[in-house]
């Protein structure tokens, strides 16, 4: 006779739960010796709900057939040349910007979440979290064999993950993961899993998937396909972490508001990179950033912590300031890698008269008032030869690493500085926002690795700018400085004319 | 709490990554000049402490802003100086630090007249 079949929920309960035990030999807390110190209280870790229950094995069944047709996918797009039917070279430089500095953070995501699994002495929130940490791993492999076939073709790619430790734009992201994995396991799953999965994610994964799509590259839309479901489970971790933590016990609430005020903000801060992406590098638009920032977060965040509000939590601080930023970060950051092209990994180009009046059309409060301005001085700089570097290195914020280029609330025209002092050394910081963080933890955030000064101390292979490039692995001439004139480009229209001649 | 995360403990393996001492006897010192956002942050410039505040101005600052069209315009003489945010007119035969300058210390500079290209700040 054959064993009656398990219900699925029987299956599930019999799978993840009473696996582990209350150690003897060792007492808990030194099995588990990092769930304590963040102040975080938990009465009853049985309390935890699996918003999704994935056994381990319908894991590795999903996955594997999800791979499979993005292989197909993958291979079907490089045996019909799919690298010569996307809008314009140009796109290729959001791919740049993707494998360089967000690629690597699918791997950091993978060690954060093993770590916090390993650390969390709850066993539902530990299978969850091992789960995600999986499934980080397979959207890193998964991007670096997508986005390797423009590889063969593009600058700009083989070094990605050598420029993500060194160069200094990608310390901006590098950083945000650094110093989410170097808290304790709740605030990393705050961090990464409510702030960055749950409130900020489809302002990241949105716009570059459908981008692809308006672009032509379907090998990436393929795989971010395979990653959508994915996504999914990760959000609705992201939920049932900040409910956990607020239902357990009311001291929680505070420290729980200071870690979203924190990630938000920084957050925030990386997403000027999609922000820029979105508005300035593809060739065809899907929509602006501040419309973006308008759907994904003031809509879909607005209603989230409306019903968060029940459990005391508010708003991030500097929401609104956010919003408001989202009128200038795409122009701004893009202005700064415009001067500084010479040392990005990544083309650059002037924005052309109908790209401009796009911008005003997106922008009538303050691209043509402030940023096209700058675009037309850099223009008639341009036609006379003279086109605009900056040949120095910028201020840098100690908290977000950008360059200190953004503007005070209220008055575009003026740059924000604030500044702490600790033990009398001084500190910069580009906003509130930023100078907040630092003060709460300034033992943390002196220790920060800024690329200006490690260059200045001489630990960036030199104190010239080839030798600087060239300890990046940044193949000078070939990956950084204009679009127009680089060896992409020149590709791109051998390719163009040669599809013309055959076509007769 | 645990002794690994006891907050001496991990006092003690702080270190100041940018302590001046790590500069090989330069100081710090960021530049801005208002109203011209084009160059799109404050510069940052490893120098001498012992640097005279006039070479400052004519070989380290002038050379770095030389690219923008208001550049050539500046008359140094009205410039407005204000160090970690306190006005003040230089002495350009004294050293940056009888100057007062720091380590890390902001420099911004506003050139009466001049507000970038056509007025816009930039």
């Amino acid at each position: 006779m054959t064993p009656k079949k398990l219900g699925l929920k029987q299956r599930y309960a019999l799978m993840t739960r009473g696996l582990d035990w209350e150690t003897t030999y060792q007492p808990m807390d030194k099995v588990f010796p990092y769930d304590r110190f963040e102040g975080i209280k938990i009465k009853d870790w049985s309390a935890w709900e699996d918003p999704f229950r994935l056994t381990m094995d319908a894991y590795w069944k999903f996955q594997g057939e999800k791979e499979r047709k993005l292989y197909a996918v993958l291979d079907a797009f490089a045996q019909n040349n799919g690298q010569t039917g996307i809008s314009d070279a140009r796109y290729t430089n959001v791919l740049k910007l993707f494998l360089t500095g967000v690629s690597p953070l699918e791997y950091q995501a993978h060690r954060g979440f093993a770590f916090a699994g390993r650390h969390l002495r709850g066993v539902g929130p530990r299978v969850a979290a091992q789960m995600q940490s999986l499934d980080e791993l397979r959207h890193v492999q998964t991007q670096i064999h997508t986005i390797s076939h423009y590889n063969k073709y593009f600058d700009g790619l083989s070094e990605f993950r050598h420029m993500h430790d060194r160069v200094w734009y990608l310390s901006v992201p590098k950083s945000f993961f650094d110093d989410a994995r170097t808290a304790g396991p709740f605030e990393y799953m705050i961090a990464i899993g409510f702030a960055f999965e749950y409130v900020l994610t489809n302002l990241l994964f949105v716009p570059f998937m459908s981008g692809a799509a308006y672009n032509g590259d379907m090998s990436t839309v393929t795989f971010g396909f395979s990653a959508q479901s994915d996504e999914s489970r990760h959000m609705t971790l992201g939920i049932e972490v900040i409910k956990f933590l607020l239902e357990q016990d009311a001291d929680n609430l505070p420290i729980v508001q200071r870690w979203v005020d924190k990630w938000f903000w920084r957050g925030h801060r990386v997403l000027g990179l999609v922000a820029m992406m979105m508005d300035y590098m593809l060739p065809k638009k899907v929509m602006s950033w501040k419309e973006a920032w308008e759907i994904y977060f003031t809509e879909a965040g607005g209603s989230l912590f409306t019903d968060l509000a029940r459990y005391g939590l508010k708003v991030p601080k500097y929401a609104d300031v956010a919003t408001a930023d989202a009128e200038h970060i795409s122009h701004q950051n893009w202005a700064t890698f415009y001067q500084y092209t010479h040392a990005a990994a990544f083309h650059t180009w002037m924005p052309d008269r109908a790209h401009m009046d796009w911008l005003s059309e997106k922008y009538p409060n303050t691209f043509d008032k402030y940023y096209r301005p700058r675009f037309e001085m850099w223009a008639e700089m341009e036609k006379q030869g003279q086109r605009f570097y900056n040949n120095s290195l910028p201020q840098l914020c100690q908290v977000c690493q950008i360059p200190m280029v953004y503007t005070e609330p209220g008055d575009p025209t003026k740059i924000a500085f604030r500044c702490s002092q600790v033990e009398g050394e001084t500190y910069h910081f580009c906003s509130d926002g930023c100078k907040d963080i630092f003060d709460a933890e300034p033992q943390k955030y002196v220790q920060a690795w800024m690329p200006v000064q490690q260059i200045f101390q001489g630990n960036c292979g030199g104190a010239s700018i080839p030798d600087v490039l060239a300890w990046y692995r940044l193949n000078a001439g070939a990956d950084n400085m204009d679009y127009v004139g680089s060896p992409d480009e020149k590709l791109w229209n051998d390719w163009h004319a040669a599809a013309a001649r055959a076509a007769g | 709490m645990l002794n690994a995360l006891d907050t001496a403990e991990y006092l003690d393996h702080v270190t100041v990554r940018d302590a001046r001492k790590n500069f090989h006897g330069n100081i710090l010192v960021y530049v801005h000049w208002e109203d011209h956002l084009s160059f799109c942050a404050a510069i940052a410039f490893p120098l001498p402490p012992t640097l005279s505040f006039g070479a400052l101005v004519s070989d380290v600052i002038a050379p770095a802003y030389a690219a923008h069209p208001d550049a050539a315009r500046i008359d140094w003489s009205k410039v407005e100086w204000q160090i970690d945010g306190v006005r003040m007119v230089p002495d350009l035969s004294l050293s940056l630090e009888a100057n007062g300058l720091g380590h890390k210390s902001l420099l911004r500079f506003k050139t009466p007249g001049l507000h970038g290209w056509k007025g816009s700040a930039n």
